[in-house]
């Protein structure tokens, strides 16, 4: 095993793990993270817009896991977000008054589930996975839908919102200022992203990516492929079920739409529009369909046909997203001809 | 109560029929193109929506006949211009394709068609009840059986008997060789693409006269069909058939005695039969596995 995990690093050539290339986009992108609800006013946008896009952003990086990183398309993710945000509201609103508690149980809770579906599928392949996910997705939107008591149904989880976090003797108050809550979400983004990161770089995400270039051959070298993907699937699912945490803190609300395949197919294509075998594509894509969306839903109420022209734009002229554009032109200028 | 039950058993068959007009469709061209077709949702709203507008030209009778061709045209047209282009590359570039056409599909007959519900007017010869104690069988549910399943009985004698249907069911199998026996696989799967449009805006015909045409009519049979599909097991029509024929009795059973339920018993079969047979009720081992 060891041995193929040292050809999987050979066959790259020496340097390219992490090239002074790489250490700018790195830069660049804290950079703007860090700095953009400062400036995002002054272009006319708002900062709970720059949050929107952390979220987001933080469900595709943790889909494109399963779908960039092992080759496997799941078009389901929306119910372990959906699950990670009603999770987060359901405890805020009947267990306990903590933020942490209840980003705790919403993550468990959508991770969970999603591990436990993955058993059931991990064996399937293709279009047939797809579709059992998007179909045990939408059993969790018909069961916040029809259970009103306790779900609010089609309005949504109301009566909840987010408490302040207390370390010892400091309280750190992020139910005031979307500035200040914007700088809570980058600290766990950036925690999350760092967790992925490592994970990618591991032996562990090595034979991911083996898996995806050629499953036939991983399985001869030994690797058993159904227990990746499914841990695949299920770290997935927890990245998703965390930001959907998130994103119920943001709103002070969480929505049935959440729940909804609409939202798996948005976090999809912005992992595609972004570049799908790339790091951080996923999140250039969430900003890109957050911002577009945004804009195009203030001008028109024909919307969704923008938005699905978008998608088969993408799909037709720019299957390899913006990053992999700009991966493949650096490849094609470093070949030897 | 035995007439609660009755009128339940046969709103059951009735939906079943329309998932299982839609979920064969779904199956046709998820088999030979490996395609989930998102937008399968929205052909039937179009078939419904152009028999709307045929209909004061060509009288109902007419519109029934011509409107299902037409979706088929429209089907082949987009298959030819964008679908094939995707054929062959990564299944998450065919799911947003079709995902991203139903979008511009559904907004489009809303902007065609307005935003709110429109009726589709029957014969008088259909809309009557067939006696007045069973007021809630009316000619038009048997007329739409009938439809159903001579068309359904049409499509497996055409796929078991005609050369085009031995080419579609070997194709499923195995396309590449099909496609080295000289088949040319880009008309079969073109032609496949356009007969599961039909059976679609067929479903959207008939649909139309009984709940009435709205933009995302469509939407709520999408996923059952999917379910149907993978109950019945990927790779079989006669498994889809009976998946949507099962999934449409248990919800209309299920509304008899506990209605909120209707709805989970169709993912509690999903996910009966993932654990028991994954494969599914008819689906062959080793298939998308």
């Amino acid at each position: 095993m060891s041995a193929f995990f040292a050809a999987a690093r050979e066959r790259l050539p020496k340097g390219q793990d992490f090239k002074g290339r790489d250490l700018i986009v790195l830069v660049v992108i804290w950079a703007l993270l860090v700095s953009v609800p400062f400036w995002l006013p002054f272009l006319g946008g708002y900062t709970a817009l720059a949050s929107k896009v952390l979220v987001f952003g933080l469900a595709a990086m943790g889909l494109n896991i399963l779908l960039g990183f092992t080759g496997v398309l799941s078009f389901g993710h929306a119910a372990y977000f959906g699950l990670g945000a009603y999770g987060a509201g359901l405890t805020l609103r009947y267990l306990v008054h903590s933020t942490p508690l209840a980003m705790l149980a919403g993550t468990l809770f959508g991770g969970l589930a999603g591990t436990l579906f993955g058993l059931l599928i991990v064996r399937r392949r293709g279009v047939y996975f797809a579709m059992c996910t998007i179909a045990f997705g939408q059993l969790w939107y018909y069961l916040a839908y029809s259970w009103n008591d306790f779900t609010g149904g089609f309005d949504g989880l109301r009566d909840f919102h987010r408490e302040p976090i207390g370390i010892g003797r400091f309280t750190f108050d992020i139910t005031q200022g979307e500035i200040r809550f914007y700088f809570f979400l980058l600290a766990i983004f950036a925690a999350a992203v760092a967790v992925m990161g490592l994970l990618l770089r591991s032996p562990f995400g090595r034979t991911l990516v083996a898996i995806r270039e050629n499953e036939r051959r991983a399985r001869f070298l030994g690797i058993p492929v159904e227990r990746h993907i499914w841990l695949s699937f299920s770290i997935s699912c927890f990245i998703a079920a965390l930001a959907g945490t998130l994103y119920a803190l943001l709103n002070n609300f969480a929505d049935p739409l959440t729940l909804h395949y609409s939202l798996s197919g948005y976090f999809v294509v912005m992992t595609v529009t972004g570049g799908m075998r790339t790091f951080w594509g996923p999140l250039v894509g969430a900003a890109l369909f957050v911002l577009l969306q945004d804009y195009i839903s203030s001008m028109t109420v024909n919307w969704m046909f923008f938005i699905g022209v978008m998608f088969i734009l993408v799909v037709l002229f720019f299957p390899r997203g913006l990053l992999g554009m700009r991966r493949a032109a650096a490849r094609n200028a470093s070949a030897p001809k | 109560m035995a007439q609660v039950i009755l009128y339940n058993v046969t709103n059951g068959l009735i939906i079943g029929t329309f998932y299982v007009l839609m979920a064969l469709g779904l199956s046709l061209i998820l088999n030979l193109s490996n395609v989930i077709n998102f937008a399968h949702g929205n052909f039937l709203a179009l078939g419904g929506y152009l028999a709307f507008t045929l209909a004061p030209a060509l009288g109902y009778w007419g519109a029934l006949l011509v409107s299902p061709l037409l979706t088929a045209l429209i089907g082949i047209a987009i298959e030819r211009l964008m679908i094939r282009r995707i054929y062959g590359r990564d299944p998450v570039y065919s799911l947003l394709f079709t995902f991203g056409l139903a979008f511009v599909m559904q907004d489009a007959a809303r902007y065609i068609w307005g935003p709110n519900g429109l009726p589709l007017g029957l014969p008088d010869l259909l809309s009557q009840p067939i006696t007045p104690d069973l007021f809630f069988i009316t000619w038009y549910r048997v007329f739409m059986m009938t439809i159903v399943i001579l068309t359904v009985i049409g499509l497996f004698t055409f796929l078991r008997r005609s050369r085009v249907g031995l080419r579609i069911r070997a194709g499923t199998l195995d396309l590449e060789t099909v496609a080295i026996l000289g088949v040319n696989v880009r008309h079969l799967r073109t032609f496949n693409f356009g007969l599961g449009c039909l059976l679609a805006g067929l479903s959207g015909v008939l649909a139309a006269g009984q709940i009435g045409l709205n933009p995302n009519m469509g939407d709520d049979l999408l996923m059952p069909s999917f379910i149907a599909i993978i109950v019945g097991g990927v790779g079989s029509l006669i498994g889809t058939l009976f998946g949507g024929l099962l999934i449409g009795m248990a919800a209309a059973l299920t509304t008899v005695f506990y209605p909120a339920a209707s709805e989970a018993v169709i993912y509690a079969i999903l996910m009966a039969v993932l654990l028991l047979r994954p494969r599914g009720l008819l689906g062959e081992e080793g298939m998308f596995s």
